[in-house]
């Protein structure tokens, strides 16, 4: 008995997380590159400011913010920030081909079975979560973000306000 | 007789498996197996966005020649065990399989000490005991009721 209520609360903890908020430490799990064999984590970019946007190519809102991120990365980023894509509960093939068609350059990881997302605790995509040079989350933005959020939000938040 | 029947049922648990995994992998098969992850649901009742792209990624795996279980594999390895309505039978997913068993083990364990104490406590006077007979005047009466009826 006390062996399946352990299991049920084991059950609901895991699966209860609440979206992370302003300060909370970003997870650093490695997650396994969408292009390559290689793996990255947020640890990869300490350091830097990163927007964490999660993302799939069967999301239509995650179409539709894709332009205006890339265009903040090939205006921001450099190397005190970037833009770090994860591809959440996709196809590997259709989102290869989302990367493509948007032409992203931002470095792009898989999220296949969602524990990452889970871990920030997104209720959906697109979601984008800005993480400080100490891993910590500054801005948390549900839903797709614009030219005018990232400009208005972010980029001020960046060192020399960005530009 | 029995014993044939056993037989019988024995063969059938080990063919009707390697029979199915001989069929061709279908969707509607496979969409009773997985899950729309988004969704939470079986892919079978799922209508969302990604459940549409999974049903396109299973066509094509069996339009490759891919049967039932290579697609489940291909599932998991875009979408993690998740996928699998039924989860595999390893590691703490085995957890799901072994519960119920070891739950139904020690049901019947404590069913089994139970009746057994319940038993010997019946016998051997730890229960409910035989009513005692009765004494005094109470035995003197029911001598001479019992002499009255004494045919």
């Amino acid at each position: 008995m006390l062996a399946v209520v352990g299991l049920l609360v084991f059950g609901l903890a895991s699966k209860g997380s609440s979206r992370l908020q302003s300060g909370d430490t970003a997870p650093t799990a490695s997650l396994p590159a969408l292009e390559g064999d290689s793996r990255g984590s947020l640890v990869d970019y300490k350091g830097r400011w990163v927007l964490v946007n999660f993302w799939a190519s069967w999301c239509l809102p995650c179409r539709a913010e894709a332009p205006a991120l890339e265009e903040f990365q090939r205006r921001h980023g450099k190397s005190s920030f970037t833009v770090v894509g994860i591809d959440t509960q996709d196809l590997t093939d259709d989102a290869q081909a989302f990367v493509e068609r948007y032409g992203l350059s931002y470095p792009q990881l898989r999220d296949g079975n969602g524990d990452t997302a889970d871990e920030y605790g997104t209720t959906g995509v697109p979601e984008n979560f800005l993480v400080d040079p100490a891993g910590k989350v500054r801005l948390v933005a549900p839903g797709p973000v614009d030219e005018e959020y990232l400009q208005k939000e972010v980029a001020p938040l960046l060192p020399g306000g960005g530009t | 007789m029995i014993r044939l029947l056993a037989l019988i049922a024995t063969a059938l648990l080990v063919l009707a498996p390697a029979a199915a995994a001989e069929q061709p992998a279908s969707l509607t098969e496979i969409e009773k197996q997985v899950m729309c992850p988004v969704c939470g649901t079986l892919l079978q009742l799922a209508e969302s966005p990604q459940a549409q792209r999974e049903r396109v990624f299973i066509n094509r795996l069996i339009a490759e020649g891919k049967d039932e279980e290579q697609v489940k594999d291909a599932l998991v390895a875009e979408y993690g065990d998740e996928v699998l309505a039924l989860p595999p039978g390893s590691g703490f997913s085995l957890s799901a399989y072994v519960v119920p068993i070891v739950a139904f083990l020690i049901a019947v364990a404590a069913l089994t000490v139970g009746v057994l104490r319940w038993r010997r406590g019946g016998s051997g006077g730890a229960g409910p005991r035989a009513a005692a007979g009765p004494s005094g005047e109470d035995a003197d009466r029911l001598d001479a009721d019992l002499a009255r009826y004494d045919l």
